[in-house]
């Protein structure tokens, strides 16, 4: 690999990441040094969590030209059906953990395949379908748990809202406690990072977003792996509401119903995906959660006023999509 | 039209053609797919911009830059592919860009009775508050040369405007040509059909290969002499001698219907055989492969492979039963472009890369590819280069190769060689001789004539989704061809 072709790797990869680590070069600076103490880095992964799980899911959906506008109302809906349910079963432990996550998934991917079902049968748009699910699932959240928060009963579930990972070992070393939804969005990461890029369907993914009539003459069921994006889409929601359940103990019909959408949108474009399909990353969308989470953070570390800080977070969304045109266009006249 | 000339990269479309138009007449201007017809009337419409040569109304030099500019100039297209916008009605097309305004609102009034003014001179009578979508295909081209006329066009070039027609409104059509010449337009006329030419056209020029080759007062032009001028004597490219087929029926097909294009298609392929299907663009030969390959699914018919029929529901099927389907259009249908040539080569067999079913093994990958490079003698600096950045003959060899890696017998290849380089249509004949060699069955449709003489063994000529005629590869000729798809003989 020459020289120039390492740049271009890089380039490719880490349009995000290149505009990160200046930003946190110049945040760090800016607030003395207290941005990169472990203590606060660990505060962003948590921050950013639970729009970089949904960010993973909407991946999927946007590689393929699709896009999935019901993310946010999923983990609403999904959140109160697990509360719903862990307070009517006699389980406890690591069995009502498990169950609870599971009902959590089934119905977040009920909900992906729904989506799914009139764009691959009658070649619907996905902004149509998922954004009468935006509004079904919102609607079947309230009525489910009567507009109000349905309180956890069970304390079961603690641990994994808001307990740390391993925190002997973090602490022999020294180190900041790491929370254990950081630990399952990084394991997400991982296992999606794994998917896409090193399984037939994965392939397939981007090969439909890419050009979807040579995908069909190629033996693609392409309507499978449609419908398969928008029930990981679903699932991924589904997770994030267990989370929020877990953390609030509680499942609230308006939780997730907020900025979550568009800035899980954002940090998947930010992070270098296309939205005309066929090209993106997992690693581009953490970068870009990151990018979104670590801005916020800097705002708040240096005392930007939070009306201000919408207007940053638009003006810096912006600006890295043109960097990152300007980039594509670098690349493509390189070769 | 002055010595116009126009070349796009890689090919020359147009050299130093020269055409006049009187006012009042109709001229037909013929020639096989690709002799330059379209390209000329892009350039007289403002489509494209000519390399050379100027184009003069009324004696007058005229720079046309842009299709509103021809419009101003009265230039008008009646394009094969409507124009219209099915939503809306027949008088809101005719007036669509150019409507009369009255306070900043659109005149309703104006807008029919400038339509209806339109139809009137046409003596034509379409209902004026549908929306042209729910119109005839007949009804609809009438709406489009009323768009046409209402623009006062005063040259009006018309793009195979029968091709869609019935023969009573074929008639109607004439009658109305007939009208408009006698108002003093000026008629290019383009068609496949010569059987129409005498009825039509007061004259005729033919083109091939982008150049101007003979203009004849219509009626001392018979149509064998005219087929004979658009098929020339060509300098014949270099073609691989062809091995005689020795085996048995490979692909079968037995009646296949897909309506409207593929109308009771019955023929066979041995292994070694390399047939031809030769026609017009439009015939209905990409529609025969489609239907093969499960890219559109067959209403009726059957196909057998080493006879056994098989089932094809979709290019799935088609891929298990042994079908390669190289299309037409590399970049539309045959590649993703933002991918590499790895993952290209590798798409249509992913299965068999993929460790204990689960995660793909990309070295495996990266070698089988390399080897097709090798093979294929693919010009890409390596497998990891993105097929984008190829020229078209290496990605028609990356197309190639993501067939080849299959182990399929029967090979559909659709316009092989369209928009590449001799050297590289030269390797891929090679390629096809050598699949021959091996026992592949082949179905080839090209519209290159030289391309279907010299590479097939047996030739079909398509004509209206049939088989119109078939030739041993010693008696055909392309004059016969040519007769034969454009219906000068039956």
């Amino acid at each position: 690999m020459s020289p120039g072709s390492r740049l271009g790797y890089w380039l490719r990869i880490g349009g995000a990441g290149l505009f990160l680590i200046a930003l946190i070069v110049v945040v760090n600076v800016a607030s003395h040094g207290t941005f990169l103490e472990p203590s606060n880095i660990v505060r962003v992964l948590r921050q950013i969590t639970y729009n970089c799980v949904l960010g993973v899911g909407q991946t999927f959906v946007i590689i393929t030209a699709g896009i999935d506008l019901s993310v946010g109302s999923l983990v609403a809906l999904t959140g109160v059906v697990a509360a719903l349910f862990a307070n009517s079963v006699h389980l406890s432990g690591f069995a009502l953990i498990a169950a609870t996550l599971l009902v959590a998934v089934a119905v977040g991917s009920v909900a992906g395949w729904v989506n799914a079902l009139p764009v691959v049968k009658l070649n619907l748009p996905p902004f149509i379908t998922t954004l009468a699910m935006l509004e079904m699932a919102l609607g079947a959240s309230f009525i489910l748990s009567h507009g109000r928060p349905v309180a956890l009963v069970s304390t079961d579930f603690q641990n994994t809202g808001i307990g740390s990972f391993l925190p002997a070992v973090t602490n022999a070393l020294h180190l900041p406690n790491v929370p254990i939804p950081v630990i399952w969005m990084l394991a997400i990461i991982v296992l999606a990072s794994l998917v896409l890029n090193r399984t037939r369907f994965g392939r397939y993914v981007f090969a439909i977003g890419g050009n979807e009539e040579a995908a069909r003459l190629a033996g693609i069921n392409v309507a499978r792996v449609k419908t398969m994006v928008y029930v990981i889409s679903g699932a991924c929601a589904a997770i994030v509401g267990f989370l929020y359940m877990a953390l609030f103990s509680s499942g609230s019909p308006q939780t997730g119903t907020g900025d979550e959408l568009l800035e899980s949108i954002a940090a998947v474009v930010v992070g270098g995906t296309s939205l005309m399909g066929g090209r993106g990353s997992i690693i581009g969308t953490f970068f870009g959660a990151l990018l979104i989470g670590v801005l916020y953070n800097a705002m708040n570390l240096l005392g930007v006023d939070s009306y201000l800080q919408k207007v940053v977070l638009g003006a810096v969304i912006l600006l890295a999509v043109v960097l990152d045109e300007l980039r594509k266009r670098f690349l493509i006249r390189e070769g | 039209m002055r010595n116009i000339g126009k070349s796009f990269p890689g090919v020359r479309a147009l050299a130093d053609v020269s055409l006049t138009l009187r006012s009042g007449e109709t001229l037909a201007l013929v020639g096989e797919n690709g002799a330059g017809k379209s390209t000329l009337m892009k350039i007289l419409s403002g489509a494209l911009r000519a390399d050379q040569g100027a184009i003069l109304i009324d004696g007058v030099p005229v720079q046309i830059d842009s299709p509103q500019r021809a419009q101003h100039l009265g230039i008008g297209m009646i394009y094969q592919e409507f124009t219209l916008v099915p939503q809306l009605t027949a008088p809101d097309n005719i007036a669509l860009g150019a409507e009369p305004v009255q306070g900043g609102f659109i005149d309703a009034r104006a807008v029919r009775e400038r339509a209806q003014r339109a139809l009137d001179e046409l003596g034509l009578d379409l209902p004026l508050d549908v929306a042209v979508g729910h119109l005839s295909v007949a009804e609809q081209q009438l709406v489009e040369i009323a768009k046409v006329l209402a623009r006062s066009a005063r040259i009006i070039v018309m793009d195979e405007p029968t091709a869609a027609l019935s023969d009573r409104e074929i008639e109607h059509l004439f009658t109305i040509v007939g009208r408009l010449k006698a108002s003093g337009a000026g008629i290019v006329y383009i068609s496949h059909r010569m059987d129409e030419l005498p009825r039509v056209a007061d004259r005729v020029t033919v083109l091939r290969d982008g150049r101007a080759i003979e203009t004849r007062e219509a009626r001392d032009f018979p149509s064998d002499e005219i087929v004979h001028a658009m098929v020339g004597r060509r300098l014949e490219a270099h073609f691989p001698e062809l091995a005689a087929p020795v085996g048995p029926v490979v692909l079968e097909v037995r009646r296949l219907e897909r309506k409207p294009a593929v109308n009771d298609v019955s023929f066979s392929v041995h292994a070694g055989e390399i047939l031809g299907l030769g026609g017009l663009i439009g015939a209905g030969r990409t529609e025969i492969l489609r239907a093969i390959a499960g890219a559109d699914v067959a209403q009726s018919g059957e196909i057998r492979i080493d006879g056994s029929p098989v089932r094809i529901r979709g290019p799935h099927d088609a891929i298990a039963a042994g079908i390669a389907f190289i299309t037409e259009d590399r970049k539309a249908q045959g590649l993703v472009l933002g991918m590499n040539v790895r993952e290209n080569v590798t798409l249509a067999h992913l299965q068999t890369f993929v460790d204990r079913d689960l995660l793909i093994d990309v070295a495996r990958e990266r070698s089988a590819t390399a080897r097709m490079i090798d093979e294929l003698h693919i010009r890409t600096p390596g497998t990891e280069q993105l097929v984008r950045n190829l020229s078209g003959g290496t990605q028609q060899k990356v197309v190639l190769a993501k067939w080849l890696l299959g182990n399929a017998r029967v090979f559909l290849f659709d316009e092989p060689t369209r928009g590449i380089d001799i050297g590289a249509k030269a390797e891929i004949y090679k390629i096809m001789v050598e699949l021959a060699a091996r026992g592949s069955a082949i179905v080839m449709v090209s519209s290159d004539l030289p391309e279907v003489l010299g590479m097939a063994h047996r030739i079909l000529v398509i004509r209206g989704g049939r088989i119109a005629a078939e030739f041993d590869r010693r008696q055909a000729t392309p004059d016969k061809i040519i007769a034969i798809a454009t219906g000068a003989a039956a």
